[in-house]
């Protein structure tokens, strides 16, 4: 009987503590949401009280977005330790590659009306694209690039950093240095990336008008879509006995690397796989808010990915995309009310969330679902008895 | 149909195709000796952690390894294991692999495996699963992700559950094992990783003496197919297992015999405890 209930309760344990049980629900109602408020937007009349406005389109697609961001955050931190506070770089990166196709989609119907080359260059009086954009015109080839770019520069990066071993909070100021220096250097006119203002004025995407509500609602779907494969990929990566060694190696990297691992190889590629996700997230970001600019590199939005994931409970992948979904809604909702409080409760929450919830908010409720099933297995077994 | 059936035989779930196999490293001990350390020296800070110290340990052998705190016992295993690099001197695994030009994953590659002083087990993962992350794989990252438990490693898993008696905790995580069970565990992860030269620091530390004397029997079981090196300071237990212990003093080898040799060696009495008790010794 005792190893009866033993058994019984270490499975229990096992599966409210396995990481991503609750993906494909997750993703299920995504997809619900997802196609709710498209046929909202679409079929059904401003009057009516199933219509979902585009703003509201716009805003759901900017925060998926964010809790795309917040996973990648949750995927390097939350399972190999590797505390990044330069996230947004990569998904700034990944901005810019989708910022740079739709400049060149713009064509001659920018304010100065050259077909050659976006208003900010004729601006600057230069006479010709600059190498880098060339090729921007082809949708796939900007993509990859927005891509390829993030990853190579999260690959040299975590190669350079791992393999002299740099952990902890060492690295967590590096990762802070790079998007500060990127930040810097992309401020700069004569990189060739408009400077201050950074990209924006876009008109279409694939020949479609950014503006019109189809067009929303198809990237808000993508996005939805996105988030979902990146989410289910994750799962299956962090379930596989790859995840199994990333978490060994943030458990304890010494013996993972005298059982024979290469520890610095593991956390390149997940490094590397989480920018991407990040660079992802940013190429959608873009078309949806309609501008990128080097804002987006500062080293406080790092910092703020990584209070979501916090919030919401780091090594969940659940976790990380809910935080990331309540705080940008609340900061909606606050910032409308009363943008001075913002910052001041975003940090109490933080505060209070590693004070109070170590495990975050996701952590809560699965505590919480523990306790009830405890109780219930512990009184049927007293009546056994 | 032959086809189908070879395309069946070579799809067989319950198998490891052979390049995804770890590469069989040859240790060459035809002069019956598997590890050399040669003029060994290592400092840090001008403090000299080794001094000019030669170890041969045999092939198959139970070796003990004791000395007072500082003696260097862990520096060496951090030397042979490749993660600390010496001054000077060589280390040797067989004849003709050079340890210095490794690092720690191609070492345990080669099949030497290690346990710290300090139990270290990976606590959020399962006992099963810590088992199963030791076992000898083909450990690139490739490999791992498509990685899938074979019939055959099961099986060893499940043997090496049974030795080490945690057949019944195979599922609870071993952050949640008894101080006992975790020093088990990660001898189980030794065991698991088939390793040809097991290093073993401290493995009765924090033991209740029935835990002891099971660890005894474990590890003297091991010798003959595996070589063990155990450092301990509990003579009791280096009593009960070795045949022949090394003396381990400010970095250097100061003796090395049977427990009763060393025992008598006046050398080890001056060091142990004090002058006095040598010539009392040797006047006895």
């Amino acid at each position: 009987m005792t190893i009866m209930s033993s058994l019984l309760s270490n499975q229990l344990f096992k599966r409210s503590g396995e990481p991503g049980a609750v993906v494909a629900p997750f993703v299920g109602l995504l997809i619900i949401v997802t196609l709710f408020a498209s046929v909202g937007n679409l079929a059904f009349s401003e009057t009516s009280i199933f219509y979902v406005s585009t703003y509201t389109i716009t805003l759901l697609g900017k925060y998926l977005c964010y809790a795309m961001l917040a996973l990648a955050v949750d995927i390097v931190w939350g399972y190999c330790g590797i505390l990044s506070l330069g996230h947004a770089a990569f998904f700034a990166l990944g901005g810019y590659g989708m910022g740079m196709y739709l400049m060149r989609q713009i064509g001659d119907r920018g304010v100065y009306g050259n077909p050659l080359l976006p208003d900010f260059m004729v601006f600057l009086n230069w006479q010709e694209l600059p190498w880098y954009w060339q090729g921007f015109d082809n949708f796939g080839f900007a993509m990859l690039m927005a891509l390829a770019v993030p990853g190579l520069l999260a690959f040299v990066f975590g190669w350079l950093a791992f393999r002299s071993r740099v952990t902890g909070v060492y690295l967590s100021i590096m990762t802070q240095a790079l998007t500060y220096a990127l930040m810097l250097a992309f401020f700069r006119n004569e990189m060739g990336f408009g400077g201050n203002n950074g990209l924006t004025d876009f008109k279409d995407i694939l020949g479609f008008n950014l503006q019109s509500d189809t067009t929303r609602v198809a990237l808000l779907a993508t996005t939805a879509f996105m988030l979902s494969v990146t989410l289910l990929l994750s799962q299956a990566i962090m379930k596989s006995r790859f995840g199994k060694v990333i978490i060994a190696v943030r458990d304890t990297e010494s013996r993972s690397r005298f059982l024979g691992y290469r520890t610095e190889r593991y956390k390149v590629w997940l490094f590397v796989y989480s920018a991407v996700i990040a660079a992802i997230a940013g190429a959608l970001y873009v078309p949806q808010i309609g501008i990128i600019n080097p804002g987006e590199f500062t080293p406080i939005n790092s910092i703020e990915v990584v209070i979501w994931v916090a919030i919401g409970g780091r090594g969940t992948l659940i976790g990380a995309v809910l935080g990331a979904l309540l705080v940008n809604y609340a900061k909606t909702r606050l910032t409308a009310i009363f943008p001075e409080a913002w910052l001041f409760a975003l940090g109490a929450l933080f505060v209070l969330v590693t004070l109070f919830l170590p495990k975050g908010l996701f952590g809560l409720f699965g505590s919480l679902k523990n306790k009830l099933v405890s109780s219930k297995t512990s009184s049927t077994a007293e009546e056994v008895a | 149909m032959e086809w189908l059936e070879s395309a069946r035989e070579t799809f067989r779930r319950d198998q490891v195709w052979n390049f995804m196999l770890p590469e069989e490293v040859h240790v060459d001990v035809s002069k019956e000796v598997i590890l050399y350390v040669e003029d060994l020296s290592v400092s840090f800070d001008g403090f000299k952690a080794i001094n000019n110290l030669n170890l041969y340990i045999n092939d198959g052998e139970l070796r003990c390894l004791i000395g007072a705190n500082g003696a260097g016992k862990t520096t060496l295993m951090d030397i042979i294991t490749g993660k600390t690099k010496p001054d000077s001197g060589s280390v040797w695994f067989g004849q003709t692999h050079n340890l210095l030009e490794h690092d720690e994953a191609a070492i345990a590659h080669m099949g030497i495996g290690r346990k710290f002083q300090k139990p270290t087990v990976f606590e959020a993962h399962s006992v099963y699963t810590n088992l199963e992350l030791s076992l000898k794989t083909n450990k690139g990252v490739l490999q791992t992700l498509f990685a899938r438990l074979s019939t055959k490693q099961k099986q060893r898993i499940d043997e090496v559950l049974e030795t080490i008696g945690l057949t019944e905790q195979q599922h609870m995580e071993a952050g949640s094992l008894s101080h006992g069970q975790k020093q088990w565990l990660e001898i189980g992860m030794l065991l698991a990783s088939d390793s040809r030269l097991l290093l073993v620091d401290e493995p009765v530390a924090g033991m209740t003496a029935e835990e002891t004397e099971k660890t005894a029997e474990l590890l003297k079981s091991l010798a003959g197919k595996h070589t063990v090196v155990v450092v301990e300071h509990d003579m009791e237990f280096v009593r009960s297992i070795a045949r022949t212990v090394t003396v381990l003093h400010q970095g250097s080898v100061l003796a090395e015999g049977t427990m009763d040799e060393i025992q008598r060696n006046k050398d080890v009495i001056e060091v142990y405890l004090g002058e006095e008790h040598a010539d009392q010794a040797g006047a006895a």
